[in-house]
Parts: C-alpha cells; sequence; structure tokens
C-alpha cells in the first residue's frame, strides 16, 4: 500500500498543475527524437524512397545514352521528376502508422496544438527522407554529367524542394488518413500542387549546369517553401482532426 | 482531496448521428468529483460513440458536454489538459519499449520526474518488462503500460474505453482499485464496460445505453 501513497504524493494534484506542462519547444524536440527513434528502427521505411531515386536517376543512362554530354541536357530533368516521385513514395507513411495504433488521437487530445506537433513530426520527416535524397541529388547528378560547379546549386534546390514535398505531403496525408490504400489518391492529390516546386526546381538546376546564375528560381523555391511553413500545418492540422472524428 | 476542486462532467441532451444511424438519442448524465460513470449496453448502442464525444472529438448534432459548468467548446484545449482518454487499443509504438512509449505519450502533456514514472510503472506490475519493446509484450501487459500512462497524466477525468479487456483477473481488480483510488483523491471516471467494473459502490453511478 506504501507504494500507492508514494505515487499520489508524487503525482500533482490532478491537473492543477497546470505550469509543470512543457514549453512547446520542448514538445517539438520530444516529437522529433520520438519519430527519428521510431524511424530508425524500421529503417526500410527510410531507405525504400532512396532506392527508387538511385534506380531511376541510374536507369536514365541505360536506357537513352551513355554519353555524358547529352545527358547532361535531360540531367535536370531526370533529377528532379525522380525526387519528386522518390518524395511522394515516403509521404504515405507520414501520419499512417501513428493513426493507425492510436497515438495521433493522443496527441490531438493532449491539450497542445496540433499544428505545432504536426510541423514536428513533417520536420521529422522531411530529415528522414529530404534530406537524405537532396545529398544524394549531386551524386546522382554527377553520374548524369553534369559539372561539378552546378552541384551546389542543385544540392539547394533540392533541399528547398523537397521542404515543400514534405508540407505539402503533410496536407495530402491528414486529408488521406480515413482512406484504405491511400497511396494512390495521395499522389493525385500532391502531385498537381507539386508542379510549381518542380518547374522551380528543373529551372534552377538547369541553370547551374549551364553555368548561369540560379538565384532567381532558387528564390522562388524558397518562397514555396515559407509559404508551406506557414499554411500546410494548419491545413494538415484541420484534416486530421476531421478525421478522427 | 490535493485541492482538485469540485469538478462536474455533465452531458445535456446529446443527440449523435453516425450516417443515416441516430446513435445517441438525447443521451444526459452528471459525473462528480469522487464518482465513476458506468457505461453499459449491448454492442452498438453507443458507449464509444459517447465517450468520443465527451473527449471532443464527435461533434454531436445536438446537445452539449459542459465540464466545470462550461461547454467543452468554448476551450476544447483547456478541457483536454484535465482529461485522459484510453481508448480500445493501447496507443502505443510497437517498436518503442514501455517506457519510451510513456516517455513520449506522457512527456508531450506534462513534465514527471523518472521516480514518477517508474512509481507508475510498479503499480502497474510493469517494472520488470518496461523495458521490452511494446511488440514482445502480451496483449494484457501492453494494457498494464497504458494504465501506467493514465496514471503519470495525474488528470482530473478519466474516460476509459473497456479498460479491462485483456486484464486477467487480478488486472482486472487492479483496474477497480486504481479507479477507486483515482476517485478517493477527488476523480472524475467515465468507463464503457461489458463486465461491471471492480470497483466500490459509494462513487458509482450506472448509465444503460440501448440499442437504437
Amino acid at each position: 500500500m506504501s507504494d500507492v501513497n508514494v505515487l499520489h504524493a508524487t503525482l500533482p494534484g490532478a491537473g492543477l498543475e497546470h505550469s509543470s506542462a512543457p514549453s512547446a519547444l520542448a514538445v517539438a524536440r520530444l516529437m522529433l527524437e520520438r519519430d527519428l527513434r521510431l524511424a530508425f528502427r524500421k529503417s526500410s521505411q527510410l531507405v525504400q524512397p532512396l532506392a527508387f531515386f538511385a534506380m531511376v536517376t541510374t536507369l536514365f543512362p541505360l536506357a537513352i545514352t551513355p554519353e555524358l554530354s547529352r545527358l547532361r541536357h535531360i540531367a535536370s530533368g531526370v533529377l528532379w521528376a525522380a525526387a519528386l516521385l522518390a518524395s511522394l513514395l515516403a509521404l504515405e507513411f507520414l501520419f499512417r502508422d501513428d493513426a493507425q495504433d492510436g497515438t495521433l488521437e493522443q496527441y490531438a487530445l493532449s491539450g497542445r496544438a496540433l499544428t505545432g506537433l504536426l510541423s514536428a513530426k513533417t520536420a521529422a520527416h522531411w530529415l528522414l527522407t529530404g534530406l537524405p535524397l537532396a545529398l544524394m541529388a549531386p551524386l546522382a547528378g554527377v553520374a548524369l554529367g553534369v559539372p561539378t560547379g552546378a552541384l551546389p546549386g542543385i544540392l539547394a534546390s533540392v533541399t528547398l524542394g523537397t521542404v515543400t514535398m514534405s508540407l505539402l505531403g503533410a496536407v495530402g496525408a491528414a486529408l488521406t488518413l480515413g482512406v484504405r490504400r491511400a497511396g494512390a489518391l495521395l499522389s493525385l492529390l500532391t502531385l498537381p500542387l507539386a508542379i510549381p516546386v518542380l518547374i522551380f526546381g528543373a529551372h534552377a538546376t538547369q541553370l547551374a549546369i549551364r553555368g548561369e546564375p540560379y538565384g532567381a528560381s532558387l528564390t522562388l523555391l524558397a518562397a514555396l517553401a515559407v509559404f508551406g511553413m506557414t499554411l500546410a500545418p494548419l491545413a494538415a492540422a484541420a484534416a486530421v482532426r476531421i478525421n478522427l472524428e | 482531496m490535493t485541492g482538485i476542486s469540485e469538478a462536474t462532467l455533465k452531458g445535456e441532451s446529446v443527440h449523435l448521428w453516425r450516417g443515416e444511424r441516430h446513435v445517441l438519442r438525447g443521451v444526459g448524465f452528471t459525473v462528480s468529483s469522487g464518482e465513476c460513470l458506468q457505461l453499459t449496453g449491448p454492442n452498438g448502442a453507443g458507449k464509444t460513440s459517447l465517450l468520443r464525444t465527451v473527449c471532443g472529438m464527435s461533434y454531436p448534432e445536438a446537445g452539449r458536454i459542459c465540464w466545470r459548468g462550461q461547454d467543452i467548446r468554448d476551450d476544447l484545449p483547456a478541457f483536454h489538459t484535465e482529461m485522459a482518454y484510453l481508448g480500445h487499443e493501447p496507443p502505443l509504438k510497437m517498436e518503442l519499449t514501455g517506457r519510451e512509449n510513456l516517455h513520449y505519450w506522457v512527456g508531450v502533456r506534462r513534465r514527471y520526474a523518472r521516480a514518477q514514472l517508474d512509481g507508475a510503472l510498479e503499480r502497474v506490475g510493469g517494472q520488470r518488462w518496461a523495458d521490452r519493446p511494446v511488440r514482445t509484450l502480451s496483449a494484457g501487459q501492453k494494457r498494464r503500460v497504458a494504465l501506467a500512462g493514465l496514471l503519470l497524466m495525474a488528470v482530473p477525468l478519466w474516460l476509459l474505453d473497456e479498460p479491462t479487456t485483456n486484464l486477467d483477473v487480478e488486472g482486472q481488480r487492479l483496474v477497480g482499485t486504481l479507479i477507486d483510488e483515482h476517485l478517493a483523491a477527488g476523480g472524475l471516471a467515465m468507463a464503457a464496460v461489458h463486465h461491471p467494473l471492480a470497483v466500490s459502490e459509494r462513487g458509482l453511478r450506472r448509465l444503460e445505453l440501448g440499442v437504437v
């Protein structure tokens, strides 16, 4: 019986201690840490989009021509189409597991702002899928005969593009939570919205490959990312709440 | 007891539709500090629907839920910080250990000392297996991890959907004891059950839902 008393003595008078609530930043860090830890315990989900990206970009030289001078012309398109499809592939897992095992519901009932929690989850998703893609894109670029001078431009543009993709995907994934086999619907929903990312991204990469200044396209990509950051978590949170009902 | 000011949860003629089905037809109830409302009724009577409506997850077509005299819709986040909901399935991540699960689940809501987590785990008899991945635990052990989470959240209102599912006889008694202690400390509980809860008669109230 003594341990009971200890417990009740240590639990502050139920619910009174609102001050003991962790700060929004601490909560975001907790979510981030949780998602990273979970991802590394089932790493197959991480590898899949990367493997897809690697396969697509290596198939093109085999299918078209091994001539680097000709590959260079299509490199930006190949890189971007592959990157976009690879990040779509990863989106399905964004909220699905959490919705299935009831943890998403618990987060929605935690009294914390769902927008913040979902932002943290999206950030974790980008770190796990977008960032590796961005780091891999220059390598794939080299394989496609891109001059080394263009690699920073590729890295920067794919980094910004994948941020927007993760954010768009968060909205799409939240909207399709209640749908079984949501993959196809999710692609259908997200891909049209991702077209501006594709256009500006491929354009920036093209310019970088030609050795021309690509700052303007990069700025537009950054603008899209910022736009997504401000609105996507709000939309995703609203969609999650609707789906939990 | 320790300053949980007198709290009341009240449902006022709650109507809920699920598509074509009128699931809840004017359900009303009142639970005050120190009381447990036991929801019974056959499958499909709307026990889970009522609990989810009380949580604020489902929007009732008519009627309202009041907490401390205020419609919960007025300030849902504030209401959520004072309640805990346990659904059919324990909300646990299979890849994480019991302890990690509690850390991320409860940590989002409140800060707690390590000793409190240990205390909660000990209370549900889980010290021995709390560091194993949840996927290796039995259904009853998962349920116990969820109960530890409930204790650790330290909130006045417990909303429990079939809290004794998968538990052995001793575990079912434990649920009763935990609820009794919670009520004694001034807490409230609302539980959907098929088998009567092993709680003391004193604070027990009953609500029977019928199939419509």
